[in-house]
């Protein structure tokens, strides 16, 4: 067999046969009625106890969804999606919000302990898993936050949104869809009417995060859409590092989740958000998987504060994401670390948008595609500069990786400047592994999986060593790279 | 010990080689030398086990057992190893993270106890220094803008870490200045020993005024035409290969 049909066969292998978070876990739930429409978005605002402003503020969200269109511009073709056929609610019976962990379900527990999330904060504090506060989102609640009361002594609110609207009016009023308006897009405005849950943090002015915060996704019903809300405020000077993870059961239909997140960093603020995306990307045919469609973006607000996204995305069938970064406070700086890996027929239409408003504002962007299988893999970026945006600097670097020949990977790169002081660069390359890459790594004993593993680490270094310790390894196994086998 | 039989090997419908038959004893060293075309590299990637070519008949034995029936890093871990005359880059990878991922993969396919990373580093900056490479060096990418003389002493590294039963040098030589040829060639001598054979291709008998075969072969249309000792070769210098390929 040709190396490279045999590369394709040993990807196709690694990648999507071996989904390993494709069982699901029985549960009774409540769901809201089937379909979308004014009527699901009272019921789930009223599951939610929600107050009556944030009722309107969804229910102006739907007339809006509703005069917008799908967007049709990215690179990515799926069948319409008939939201007549599709809860937009569903919870885990008796969960109304997030308990302490003796009353969570055990069956719930076993789910994530399955998962390999930590939600015993003794094992944690004992040293037996890493130190991260978990907020845990299951279909369309969150059903633990850990260590809540250990940051709040530093003044930290970290908990679900849902909460966070009814014991944090003040701030969730003040700052939610001050980054994603509600009409922003198709799906954001989507996301704004039915929004179920997601992670509320707020950390204080002069405070350093002392722990990762994180949120660990699961969609487990059927038919069901997952719309998640993330609203993170670092006030000025602040620090906060933080991890967002997601898989979802092996299921022939196509779900949605269609998520919005908004950064706002204050004056000397810094917000590092870090995505492994692995929704089940359907099947070696292309049957079944997630539809991503996720609208993440961070404000520098104020001066000298900086927003950082690293992302590795391997799952979904159909991805469409730009975690973006307006520059506005002087001096800002924003970064943008992804890694997108596509096989089978999955389809990726993802990159960032650098829009540098402030003074002296730099941004990064540093992406890397790898493309297998039959996949469609394009990086799509932006990066502009204000006419006041004096001494604006970008750096972008896009390199692409094929392996195999009947995927395809694409370069979208949008520059605009009205500001003649502007230094933005643009570099991209192109790759494949080669039959003679394969065939040295084979002469030293290296066989054909472990030298793809190994190729495919070198070419993704740069991302991988954005990423905090405990998501590098979880990002590794993902890639199919053992960095046990690294020392350099 | 090394035992090429009867290897018919083709490109398409191109014969390369021809009934190729090569012995190789334990310790011994052998040279092929022959005008371009005849068919030495091939032979070198045949054994080796590249993709690209059909054998037609033959066997490569080593040790008893038919190299034919295993894929290339199998052969690799049973003691084949090939010095590349053009060594492949691979960005992003470091020549020490390469080293450690070789060596292991060689230790697991021989139950050896796969060795901890700082008994790993002392091992391979003790075989660097004898190759006068560097720490810089071997922190680099896998043969990413190295010079050529830097590329070939990383592949007599690599020689010198695996610990091969049979090696096959090709045109080795091609592309180093006499500085560091001389380098290279005693990076090989070293390693000779009373197991350890060589198959040394090579254009020139410049390289074998250092590494001294006990055999020298004339390569021509995919196969021996004639087998001599050293003086063969510089026989060869004088007159050219035009006595053999007629």
């Amino acid at each position: 067999m040709p190396a490279i049909k045999e590369t394709v066969k040993q990807v196709d292998d690694i990648g999507v046969d071996k989904y390993k978070f494709g069982w699901s876990t029985d549960l009774e739930t409540e769901k809201a009625p089937i379909g979308l429409s004014e009527e699901t978005v009272r019921f789930i605002s009223q599951k939610k106890n929600e107050p009556e402003w944030m009722l309107q503020w969804r229910l102006d969200a739907y007339q809006r969804f509703l005069s917008m269109k799908v967007p049709e511009w990215a690179k990515v073709n799926y069948p319409e999606i008939n939201y007549d056929d599709m809860y937009f609610y569903s919870a885990p019976k008796d969960v109304d919000g997030p308990k302490s962990l003796d009353e969570v379900d055990p069956e719930l527990l076993k789910t994530y302990d399955k998962l390999g999330i930590p939600l015993k904060e003794q094992e944690i504090l004992s040293g037996v898993k890493s130190n991260i506060a978990v907020d845990a989102v299951f279909d369309s609640v969150s059903v633990v936050t850990t260590f809540k009361e250990k940051l709040s002594e530093e003044g930290i609110i970290f908990c679900s949104i849902s909460e966070a609207i009814k014991d944090h009016p003040e701030l969730v009023k003040k700052y939610l869809s001050s980054v994603i308006p509600k009409s922003d897009n198709y799906y954001a405005a989507l996301n704004s009417a039915v929004f179920t849950d997601g992670s509320f943090v707020y950390i204080p002015p002069n405070t350093r995060c002392p722990m990762e915060l994180s949120t660990y996704f699961r969609i487990n019903a059927q038919n069901t859409g997952q719309f998640e809300r993330t609203l993170i405020i670092a006030d000025k000077g602040s620090y906060v590092s933080y991890l967002e993870g997601c898989t979802a059961p092996q299921r022939d239909e196509n779900q949605l989740h269609a998520a919005c997140v908004e950064l706002i960093a204050l004056e000397n603020a810094e917000i590092k958000y870090s995505t492994v995306q692995n929704w089940y990307p359907g099947d070696e045919n292309g049957v079944g998987g997630i539809y991503n469609f996720v609208t993440k973006r961070g404000d520098c607000r104020g001066k000298n504060s900086k927003i950082s996204w690293t992302q590795v995305e391997t799952g979904s069938a159909v991805t469409w994401k730009y975690p973006s970064c307006i520059l506005r406070g002087d001096n800002s700086v924003g970064e943008f670390y992804s890694i997108a890996i596509s096989n089978s027929y999955q389809q990726i239409d993802s990159g960032t948008k650098m829009v540098h408003l402030g003074k002296n504002t730099s941004s990064k962007i540093i992406s890397k595609g790898i493309s297998a299988g039959h996949s469609s893999n394009a990086y799509r970026g932006l990066v502009s500069s204000h006419r006041r945006a004096e001494n604006a600097r970008n750096f972008t670097q896009c390199d692409s990786l094929l392996i195999g020949n009947k995927c395809s990977a694409h370069t979208v790169p949008y520059i605009e400047t009205k500001n003649s002081t502007s230094i933005f660069e643009h570099e991209a390359t192109t790759s494949k592994i080669s039959d003679d890459q394969i065939f040295y790594c084979g002469q030293r004993g290296i066989s054909m999986e472990d030298a793809i593993a190994l190729i495919v680490n070198g070419f993704c270094k740069e991302v991988l060593q954005e990423l905090p310790m405990e998501f590098a390894v979880e990002a590794q196994k993902l890639v199919g790279i053992s960095l046990e086998g690294s020392v350099g | 010990m090394f035992n090429v039989s009867n290897l018919t090997v083709a490109v398409e419908d191109n014969e390369i080689l021809n009934n190729f038959s090569l012995e190789v004893g334990p310790g011994e060293v052998h040279a092929i030398m022959g005008p371009n075309g005849s068919g030495k590299s091939t032979l070198a990637h045949v054994c080796a086990g590249k993709e690209d070519y059909t054998v037609l008949n033959g066997e490569i034995i080593l040790n008893g057992e038919d190299l034919l029936d295993f894929e290339a890093d199998e052969r690799s871990t049973k003691g084949l190893f090939l010095a590349f005359q053009y060594p492949i880059e691979i960005p992003g990878v470091t020549t020490l993270t390469f080293l450690k991922s070789s060596l292991e993969a060689h230790y697991k396919a021989n139950n050896k106890e796969i060795l901890s990373t700082p008994d790993f580093m002392k091992l391979v900056k003790k075989k660097a220094a004898e190759l006068n490479i560097d720490d810089g060096m071997i922190k680099r990418p896998l043969n990413v803008g190295f010079s050529g003389g830097e590329k070939k002493r990383n592949e007599i590294l690599q020689m010198a870490l695996l610990d091969p039963q049979i090696c096959i040098l090709d045109e080795t030589d091609s592309g180093l200045d006499i500085d560091a040829l001389r380098l290279v060639a005693e990076g090989v001598n070293n390693l000779r020993s009373e197991k350890r054979s060589f198959i040394v291709i090579t254009h020139y008998q410049r390289l074998l005024d250092y590494i001294k075969p006990d055999f020298v072969h004339i390569m021509y249309n995919g196969k021996i035409v004639e087998t001599g000792d050293s003086s063969l070769a510089l026989e060869l210098e004088k007159s050219g290969y035009n006595n053999y390929t007629k």
